[in-house]
């Protein structure tokens, strides 16, 4: 076989060569003056880069991209505790939704040159625009030079790079000269990418970031303050596009102009936890980086990368349960390898070894691909912040709604009835069931004393101590207590493994009145139903979304995307129900019955959008006349469409006559009279009030043989049993009395009524419906 | 690399079998092998490409990526595509084969497996007649070597009465021999190829010798992987193999593409006049496959569930083709919904019970919604009941 490289072509424009290696030439901003480190957010190759320049030129201070008052902050980096990936948070302190984040994982760049420089002794500063005033301009301010919230002239000084050295896609290019260059000179690639920006720059002036021009006078201060302090022993690290900027001759007096007269807001900063997963989303604050974990282990991994994933991967998989053995794991390395060859790329990058993965260890299938996608490219990695960082904006979210909303956080119990008619007692329950979503317990639901009125609320407060913990916890999720419990909803919603979790956190959603979680979890719900195949997993499903509606009613919010859902489901439940009915033995009947009854019931209160109800009437209709229905179904069935008048009460007695027909089995029959009759059903009235039903029910029995008789016992008993006494009692007597005797009407009434005894009750009927008494 | 002993090597087998020499050309069969068909393509690749070729390859593995996928040679040479689809998929499998590994295509029905692995042996090895074809019945002898009865009772066993199987024959040539439809074959035969992929060896205990494959050798195998009724892969074998799914069309307007056309050739064939209209029922068509296929709606915003059958493209085709002659037999002529309707139940609901409720809650849920697709709502709804 031939060497991988063989194959390699000249399209990878190699950074020049160096004369000298050992002694790493880097960009400066004059001969001998500071040190110029142009990064890539988040490039592994970067970090490593900056790792062994700062190592070999020993700068007494680190000037690093991130907001000026992060300054105070610093130290904290070198806490055992703190554990990367962690983000600088910024936000302006009376609105603390205004927030930006500066994420950083252990491959960042400036995470590296954060490390070095507080174990080192070196100063650090950060030398970016003020967060004061970058939160006044623009609450949506972002750090990435990569141009997340692209309107369309944004320039991508990445992409153009790439697509100058005939890429396609920037991201490989970027691998391909940077990050996948494991040895050599690590200055070269500050060298040319400095170079390249230049060009860049020259070209594109600010490429359609105007707030850099600031960004970089304000650099250009701290620059010179800093040159000031320690002499030209500094290092910059900052995104490679600021880097010309900061070679530019300037005056001081020029920079302050630019800088004159910018708005400013109070601003706090912090550090909070972050996960790989945050930095690989795309919109909001996450970095874009579709493979922090990729990156991680590039970084990480001391030598031989490919085949350390690779073992990696195979762990996985196999604790997993997908068989793979260390023959897999060679052919899998040798076929990335080869692959890179092919494609011309000086190693493997994620796409050969994802080609690699699935082709060898995933023998093709895309299932366990997207496992290790998940867990080994994204990865689960959830940073951490020492106790002692500054409190998260949450966490003063929360304090300014508890004084508006008069909830002082206090130790002892405390009992809490809430008028939800009220505005500010919806208030406080919302923040409330907000809280309890974000797993800040403070209050629990108490069985209210005021029964059980959907205007009611009650709740036990208690303030733990912990619960800061939570909070501050909770402050990955957003900075304002409403954003946060949104995002948590959603991710929940994503997460959540079977229907009846998703319904419940609709309800939860509801009640906390976040609107704007309603879309994702319906979504996520709607899906969820889609997949399910077992038709009793909606039917539970249903009832929930139903009360959810009504609360929505109460409470006044959006709940069309319910309506519909809701509808979506019973659709599902009318299509699959009638085949789920058939054939179950008397044991699968009965908690069917129940689904049937709470979907009946849910249906009610839904409104009937495009002919639900008449569809499920169809369905108990079918459901009632089906042979292979067990008795039990069919019974409640027929009883069901009785109440509602969807059929005549002959029809009944027709479903009656031929449930309970002689050819019918006996404990079928008994089944079909508990589940129209039952109890549970409404129970004997019916009977007692329809002559021809007791009389069908009366024959049947009448003709039940010995034998059987015996084994339907036992049904009828728990049938009758549990009917009220008085109705017992009557249907006994008209039994005893046998059919036709009781043709006038019920026993102990008169056929007619008494209209003088009828007359006396007018004045209190009137009394009570507050109507006028006729003359 | 020590040349083997081999077997077939003094026998009449290896000369003859020269592929590329066979006096056939185009012009007398129906359909030539890709070799001869793309020859001219071949030979302006083989004379461009500069770049290393593993032993025994004719083209180099950029140079097969390359006349599989299409592209201008610097000559000006146009290389026409011979597979539409990602190009991660070929470059994959040339890499596969230039590793050593047996390279296993999988699919449904109607991906071009064949069609690719076809065109890689003829690339590779310039021969893409070494095939074995998987049935139910293929003996263990098409994989390793069968005996010439008449000599072996003549003479006794010797290598004269010995017949090499294709795979026998590319391990001496070391040349790329194909399997097809590797999942149809019985399980107890298809381990035979266990050891010839992991020793690169064939024993032949009657005469106490063995087949050692020389460099070159490899083997490309097809199966159907949603197929029911097939001879599960054992792992040991699929250890042996680097997996590539050949995947669907990508895109609806390819999977028209490909329906309208084989319908219209199927139709000439049968005879049957193609309506002016039926486009827009194909489009249908292919739109409910892919949807229950992919379990989703194509505007991508709800899900549904995917009954138990392959859904492939050549089912589709088959079922526009049902519907043409239901038309054109007893019909009017022209493609109307209620033709298609009884295909498409035929085609989704394989499953008695599981398959008719998915088919109905499609129907219920996403069709019935859809704006101009009552009709067929109403003619699936008919036929379902």
């Amino acid at each position: 076989m031939t060497p991988p490289t063989a194959f390699s072509s000249s399209a990878v424009a190699p950074p020049p060569a160096t004369t000298a290696p050992s002694v790493p030439r880097c960009p400066r901003v004059d001969p001998g003056g500071p040190l110029l480190l142009g990064v890539r957010h988040h490039g592994p190759g970067s970090a490593r880069g900056v790792r062994a320049v700062l190592e070999a030129e020993r700068p007494a201070a680190v000037l690093i991209e991130g907001p000026a008052e992060a300054d105070a902050l610093v130290e904290l980096a070198a806490d055992p505790d703190m554990r990367p990936p962690v983000a600088l948070l910024a936000h302006a302190v009376d609105d603390p939704g205004r927030a930006a984040f500066w994420p950083m994982a252990e491959f960042s760049p400036e995470w590296v040159a954060i490390r070095w420089a507080l174990d080192r002794g070196a100063a650090v500063r950060f030398f970016d625009l003020p967060a004061a005033h970058t939160l006044a301009a623009d609450p949506t301010w972002d750090d990435g030079e990569e141009g997340v919230a692209g309107d369309g002239a944004r320039i991508d000084p990445v992409a153009e790079l790439a697509g100058a050295a005939g890429y396609e896609d920037a991201e490989r290019w970027w691998e391909d000269v940077v990050e996948l260059r494991g040895d050599g000179d690590p200055a070269a690639p500050f060298r040319a990418l400095a170079e390249a920006m230049g060009a860049l720059r020259e070209a594109y002036g600010h490429g359609g970031h105007p707030r850099d021009l600031v960004r970089e006078a304000y650099m250009r201060l701290r620059l010179r303050a800093a040159r000031k302090e320690f002499g030209d022993s500094v290092a910059v690290v900052c995104g490679a596009w600021h880097v010309p900027a900061l070679t530019l001759r300037t005056t001081v007096a020029a920079d302050r102009a630019l800088l004159k007269g910018l708005p400013k807001v109070r601003t706090g900063t912090t550090w909070v936890p972050w996960t790989h997963r945050r930095l690989a989303r795309r919109s909001g604050y996450g970095a874009g980086i579709d493979a922090p974990g990729w990156y991680a282990h590039l970084f990480t991994a001391p030598d031989r990368p490919v085949e350390r994933w690779m073992t990696e991967v195979a762990g996985l998989l196999r604790a997993e349960d997908h068989p793979v053995s260390p023959a897999h794991v060679i052919e899998a390395v040798r076929l990335a390898g080869t692959l890179a060859a092919l494609r011309g790329r000086p190693r493997p990058g994620l796409d050969e070894t994802t080609d690699a993965v699935r082709a060898v260890l995933c023998e093709g299938s895309d299932a366990p691909l997207a496992l290790v996608r998940d867990r080994l490219v994204v990865g689960d990695v959830l940073g951490a912040v020492p106790e002692g960082a500054p409190a998260v904006p949450l966490q003063r979210d929360l304090t300014r709604r508890q004084r508006s909303l008069r909830l002082r956080p206090e130790a002892q119990d405390r009992e809490l009835a809430l008028d939800l008619r009220k505005e500010t007692d919806a208030d406080r329950s919302r923040l409330l069931h907000r809280l309890r979503l974000l797993g800040v317990h403070w209050g629990a639901p108490a069985p209210g004393r005021a029964g059980t009125g959907t205007f009611r609320e009650t709740w036990r407060l208690r303030w733990e101590p912990e619960l800061h913990v939570r909070v501050a916890e909770a402050g990955v999720w957003g900075t304002t207590v409403e954003a946060a419990a949104t995002a948590r909803a959603e991710a929940r919603a994503v997460a959540a493994t079977t229907l009846t979790d998703i319904t419940a956190l609709a309800e939860d959603c509801l009640l906390a009145g976040l609107a704007g979680a309603l879309p994702g979890v319906m979504r996520a719900l709607a899906d969820r139903a889609a997949l399910d195949t077992d038709v009793t997993h909606l039917a539970r499903a249903l009832p929930a979304l139903a009360r959810a509606l009504r609360y929505g009613d109460v409470r006044g919010t959006g709940t069309a995307a319910l309506g519909e859902v809701a509808a979506g489901l019973a659709e599902r439940i009318c299509v699959g129900l009638p085949p789920a009915c058939a054939g179950l033995d008397a044991g699968a009947a009965a908690p069917l019955r129940e689904r049937i009854e709470e979907v009946h019931q849910a249906l009610g209160l839904l409104p009937d959008v495009g002919g639900t109800r008449e569809r499920w009437t169809g369905v108990l209709h079918r459901l009632a006349t089906h042979d292979r229905v067990p008795g039990l179904l069919r019974g409640r069935a027929a009883r069901l469409l009785l109440d509602e008048g969807r059929i005549p009460d002959d029809g009944a007695a027709l479903l009656m006559g031929r449930a309970l027909s002689p050819g019918a089995r006996p404990p079928d029959a008994a089944a079909w009279i508990e589940g129209f009759a039952g109890a549970a059903s409404g129970g004997g009235l019916l009977l007692v009030h329809d002559e021809r039903l007791r009389g069908l029910v009366d024959a049947w029995l009448a003709s039940v043989p010995a034998e059987a008789f015996t084994d339907v016992l036992p049904l009828l008993r728990r049938t009758f049993a549990a009917y009220e006494p008085g109705v017992r009692r009557a249907l006994g007597e008209l039994a005893a009395r046998g059919p036709g005797a009781s043709a006038p009407g019920v026993p102990g009434f008169a056929p007619d009524p008494d209209r003088e005894r009828a007359d006396a009750v007018l004045p209190l009927l009137h009394l009570v419906l507050g109507t006028e008494v006729p003359a | 690399m020590p040349v083997p002993e081999t077997i077939a090597k003094p026998g009449d087998g290896a000369e003859t079998d020269t592929a590329p020499d066979r006096p056939q050309t185009s012009a007398e069969v129906l359909r030539p092998h890709a070799e001869h068909a793309f020859a001219a393509e071949l030979a302006a690749l083989a004379a461009a490409d500069d770049r290393p070729r593993p032993a025994r390859w004719r083209l180099s593995p950029w140079a097969v990526a390359t006349y599989l996928l299409g592209g201008t040679l610097p000559d000006g040479t146009v290389i026409t595509p011979k597979y539409v689809g990602p190009r991660r998929i070929v470059e994959v499998a040339v890499t596969t084969l230039a590793t050593d590994r047996a390279l296993l295509l999988l699919g449904v029905p109607g991906t071009a497996k064949t069609w690719v692995s076809e065109h890689l042996a003829a690339a590779v090895s310039g021969d893409s007649t070494l095939l074995v074809q998987g049935t139910a019945g293929t003996p263990e002898e098409a994989i390793r070597y069968g005996w010439n009865y008449a000599r072996l009772l003549a003479h006794g066993p010797d290598r004269e009465a010995l017949v090499p199987s294709p795979v026998m024959r590319a391990m001496t040539r070391g040349a790329t021999v194909r399997v097809e439809e590797l999942t149809r074959i019985p399980a107890d035969v298809q381990d035979t190829l266990i050891t010839i992929l992991s020793e690169k060896t064939l024993p032949v205990p009657e005469l106490g010798e063995e087949v050692q494959a020389v460099p070159g050798f490899n083997l490309v195998a097809t199966a159907n992987d949603r197929d029911r009724g097939v001879n599960e892969l054992s792992s040991a074998l699929r250890r042996r193999f680097n997996t590539v799914v050949l995947p669907l069309p990508a895109t609806p307007e390819d999977e028209v593409a490909i329906v309208a056309r084989r319908v219209e050739q199927l139709g000439r064939s049968l005879e049957l006049p193609v309506p002016p209209d039926g486009a827009a029922e194909i489009r249908r068509v292919v739109t409910v496959f892919r949807e229950l296929r992919d379990g989703v709606t194509a505007d991508g915003r709800t899900k549904v569930k995917s009954p138990s059958g392959t859904l492939s493209t050549a089912e589709a085709i088959s079922v526009v083709t049902g519907g043409l002659a239901l038309a054109a037999h007893f019909g009017d002529g022209v493609l109307r919904p209620a033709d298609v309707a009884a295909g498409l139940l035929g085609a989704v609901v394989r499953d008695p019970a599981a398959d008719r409720i998915v088919w109905q809650e499609y129907l219920e849920t996403v069709v019935r919604e859809r704006d101009g697709w009552k009709d067929l709502y109403r003619a699936c709804r008919e036929v379902s009941a």
